[in-house]
Order: C-alpha cells, then structure tokens, then sequence
C-alpha cells in the first residue's frame, strides 16, 4: 500500500482518529499511577527559589 | 519560604537568567497599554461625537480604529507575551534563555519595530483590510522574521532545560508561538504589486479569502489572546498565590482539548453568508463545545486559591489575577453562546460583539497582564515590594467598574439594534431607518466612552506606581487588608 492509498484509507476517519489520540491523552492525564508524578510537575514554579519565588 | 515550596527542594543554582531583555518588555508593554487604551477611548468618543474626526484623514476613526486594535492586541498583549514567556521559561526550566542577550534583544527590538512601521502604515492609509491582519506584505514579512528569532530563543530554551518536565504554562505559550507562525504565514501570502510600492493582492479569492481571514481572525483570539495568557495564568497565579495549581491533571486535558477544537471555530465570523452552510454548522459546534476546556481551564485557575481564599482580602494583585479568570470564564460562556446560529441572527456586526471583546480583552487578557506586570516589576528591579498595594486596589475597582460600564452599555445597544434591524411593521415593510438605529445608540455610545475613561484612568495609576516601584520608592500607608505584611511584600531578593 502506498502512501496515497493509506492516506484515501485514513482519511475518512479523521475524526475517530482524533478521539482515540484524545482518549488516551485523557487516560495518561487521570491514571491514578501517574498521580503523583503530576503533584510533583505541579511544583516547577516553585523549584527556583530566587526572585522571592 | 513559600508554604508551596516548602515540601520541594529549592534548587538555587547558578544560572544567571537573562533579565535585562524581561525589563524592556515590562516597559514596553506599559507604554503600549497607555497608546493602545488612549486610541481606544479617543475613537469611542469620535463615535459617540462625529465632529471629533478632524478634516485630516490620517486622524478619522477608520485609520484609528486598527492602531487601536493593533495597539492593545499586539502591541500591549505581545509584549506581555514576549516578555513573560521569556521570564517563566528560564525559570521553570532553570536554564538562561537560548540565544542569550543579543537574541533577545533582536527579538524585543524587531518587534517593536513591527509596531511602529505597522501603526505609521495604518495612518497613511497603508492596509490590506483584512482584521487584525491589516499590515502589508512589508511588515508581515519583517514579523516573520522577527517571529522565528522569538521561537528559537523559546524554543532553544526548553531544549537546554535542566528540569525533566516542561512545565504546562510552557506548551500553552509554545502552542501560542507556533499557531501564531503558521495563521500569519497562510493568511497573509500576498503578492506585492512591485518591489518598492506598499500594495499586494492576496492569493486567495472570495469565501476562501473570507474563510481563510476568519480561520486567521478567530484562532488569533484562540491561541494569541487565550492560549498564550493562559501560559501566564498557569505560572503566575501559582506564584502570587504562593500554591501550585489547583489540578496538573486538569491543566493537562485543560490544554489538549483547547488544542484540539480551538482550530476549528472560525467559521462562526460568517454565519449567514456565501460560506457553504456545513461550513458554518461545524464552526458554530466547535465553539459550542469550547465550553467545555474554558470552564476547565477557569475551574482550575480559580480553584487554586481553594483553601486560600483569604489571600484576595489582603493580595489586590491576586485580584487582578483571580478576576481575571473569572472574567475569561464569562466572556468564554458568551462566546459560544453568540456562535449559535439564532443568537447570530441577532448580534452579528451590532454593538453586542465588540462589547463581548472587551469583556475578554479587558476583563481577561488586559486584567491577567496588569497582575503579570505588579508581579514583575519589583522582582526585576530588585524591590521589596510594589511602591504601593492601596493604588493596585484603587486601579483594580477603577477599572473593574469601567469594563461593567463599558460591556453593560454594549449589550444593551447590540441588542437594540439587532431588535430594530429585524423589525418590520404590519405592512412588511422595515420599521426603523437605518439612521434611526444610529441615532438610538448615541447614549450607549457616550456612556462605552465613558467605561473606557475609566479603564485608562485606573491604568494611568498603574504607571505611576510600576514607576515608583522601580524607582525603588516605598509609600508610606498601612498594611493592605488585614493581614500585616504578608502578602505582596516580597522577602528581600537574592540577586
């Protein structure tokens, strides 16, 4: 298959496509395992201490 | 030193961030927030009193309103953009910014250049009439330029970052970099007519000009005036409010999700015109569903003084901030409102439009930037504190009442002259004269003037203390609220 035919085959479902990337996005976003390592990023601004920070 | 850092390791290492450049943008966009608010108010009263426009064309509304718009969005909003972009992107990487100081200078020094030669433009006359997108091929090219020096600095810093994670405000103002690029580059390819003339005619033709102006015009509030001051309300709420934010989760589906649908809105600016009808059902159900990361995205700004509340009492730079996001979540439930079909029918190309602008530009973008700015201006001149809390709270309610004269008066006159445009008495015929509805609006008119004095005023008062505070003056009053020295003033600065 080349690249024309794959994209005439994808295309179509463009918008399925985009759901399921967001889905996963929101799955990565709320997975309790990942809880904790998002309390931490939330902390970036704080870990320059200068500038009255 | 702050209850939020408390529990984290405070790396104080030694980069030496590049700050020189950050003071220049503060400057900048204080004297820009001065010109772009004095247009604003000097083309409202040449409204509401047509004997205002002078014989000289240069000074009439039509070459005044753009270097009104162009004034507060880019010249205003960018260098806020710029400029704090560049403040928190050092910080929450702890690396200097790439290109280091003559990079920067570039890009402060060429923007600013793109300014003056895209206003002189507009009063000669000089304009491709196209909304927010007015300059001629000489200047977007030169913005172009300009635009790619700025994406490297930015970029080439999240590249050298010492920090693991890039921190969420940063992909908004990548997102807003990079949107940016690509709207300017498509919407504006012209064709000048000779080498040294300043005319061009656009590629595109009829409803795909129309659409791609509006794909341009609507993703230029989407990812300029909501994507990248969303990238400061994600690192400098935080900060003033001494917490992180409420959710990183949220923050995370808060971004994708804009990213996502924000693209797709345009379409809503051409309700009811030659523009195919899916075109335009699809433009209004992106928007609608914009609802969605909008409340998102104020639920967790607002919601990051959760257990914090108190801190609005005695912080009016907080206010600043907090309003703020309580003004983008109320501009952002009547954006999509207006993009409904039916609603459209009645507010498209009435007053009621530019009164929702202003509640998003003044209330949210204008308010977010003003707290952006009292945060800065005493840690980049090494200042205890702000010269003077009581005049941050004076210009707060000043202002803060003049954007509810200024959006109520516009409502009321939209509405009515919707009402009247659609009105037709029992033979058929339309009940009012087109001059009849203009002639109603004169004192809406007069009191949006009137709102917009005030905003200028409060922002005058900003000036003046952003300038004591450099000076390093410090006025004599009590403590602001009740709470004796804690907020807003700053623990002496180590650099």
């Amino acid at each position: 298959m080349d690249i024309v035919a794959l994209w005439d085959a994808v295309r179509p479902w463009w918008v399925v496509w985009m759901v399921l990337l967001f889905g996963a996005i929101v799955f990565w976003a709320v997975r309790p395992k990942n809880k904790r390592r998002f309390e931490e990023d939330a902390q970036i601004p704080f870990k320059d201490g200068r500038n009255g920070g | 030193m702050s209850p939020a850092s408390a529990g984290v390791a405070v790396q104080a290492d030694v980069v030496s961030y590049e700050d020189d450049v950050i003071r220049k943008f503060v400057i900048a966009s204080t004297f820009w927030a001065i010109v772009g608010l004095l247009m604003g108010v000097i083309i409202a009263l040449q409204l509401a009193y047509p004997f205002l426009n002078p014989p000289l064309e240069w000074f009439t509304f039509g070459r005044l309103r753009p270097v009104h718009t162009s004034a507060v969005i880019f010249a205003f909003g960018g260098n806020v953009l710029i400029g704090t972009s560049f403040y928190s992107v050092q910080r929450t990487c702890r690396a200097n910014l790439f290109g280091g100081r003559d990079l920067a200078n570039f890009v402060f020094w060429g923007y600013q250049m793109f300014i003056v030669l895209a206003a002189s433009g507009y009063l000669l006359g000089i304009t491709q009439s196209k909304e927010y997108a007015e300059p001629e091929w000489y200047v977007d090219l030169w913005l172009t330029i300009v635009w790619v020096a700025y994406l490297v600095a930015f970029a080439g810093t999240l590249l050298k970052r010492r920090e693991p994670h890039i921190y969420v405000s940063n992909w908004f103002y990548l997102a807003f970099i990079l949107t940016i690029a690509m709207l300017h580059i498509v919407n504006n390819l012209a064709v000048p007519v000779s080498w040294t003339g300043a005319k061009s005619y656009i590629v595109w033709a009829g409803v795909q000009d129309a659409m791609t102006q509006w794909w341009y015009g609507h993703n230029a509030v989407g990812f300029f005036l909501t994507a990248g001051f969303l990238g400061l309300m994600y690192y400098f709420i935080p900060k003033q409010a001494e917490r992180p934010v409420y959710s990183y989760r949220l923050s995370i589906i808060h971004f994708w999700a804009l990213i996502f649908l924000y693209i797709w809105a345009g379409p809503h600016h051409l309700h009811y015109t030659s523009l195919p009808d899916w075109a335009q059902t699809l433009g209004m159900t992106f928007s609608v569903m914009l609802w969605m990361p909008s409340w998102g995205g104020m639920i967790n700004g607002i919601m990051t003084l959760s257990g914090a509340w108190h801190k609005l009492r005695t912080d009016p730079v907080l206010r600043f901030l907090v309003v703020s996001v309580g003004f983008y979540g109320m501009s952002t439930f009547e954006g999509p409102l207006m993009s409904i079909k039916a609603v459209n029918s009645l507010s498209h190309y009435t007053d009621w439009t530019i009164g929702h602008v202003h509640s998003g530009a003044l209330g949210w973008v204008a308010f977010v930037s003003f707290g952006a700015l009292y945060f800065l201006t005493p840690r980049l001149w090494n200042r205890t504190r702000l010269y003077s809390l009581q005049l941050v709270s004076y210009h707060f309610w000043i202002c803060t009442v003049g954007i509810v004269v200024y959006i109520s008066a516009m409502w009321i006159s939209g509405i009515m002259q919707g009402l009247m445009w659609r009105s037709y008495d029992h033979l058929g015929f339309l009940q009012y004269s087109f001059l009849e509805t203009v002639d109603a609006m004169h004192p809406y008119y007069v009191i949006r003037a009137f709102g917009g004095i005030l905003f200028l005023l409060g922002s005058l008062i900003m000036v003046y203390n952003l300038w004591r505070t450099a000076q390093g003056k410090l006025r004599k009053e009590a403590a602001f609220g009740e709470v004796p020295g804690a907020p807003g003033i700053l623990p002496a600065a180590a650099e």
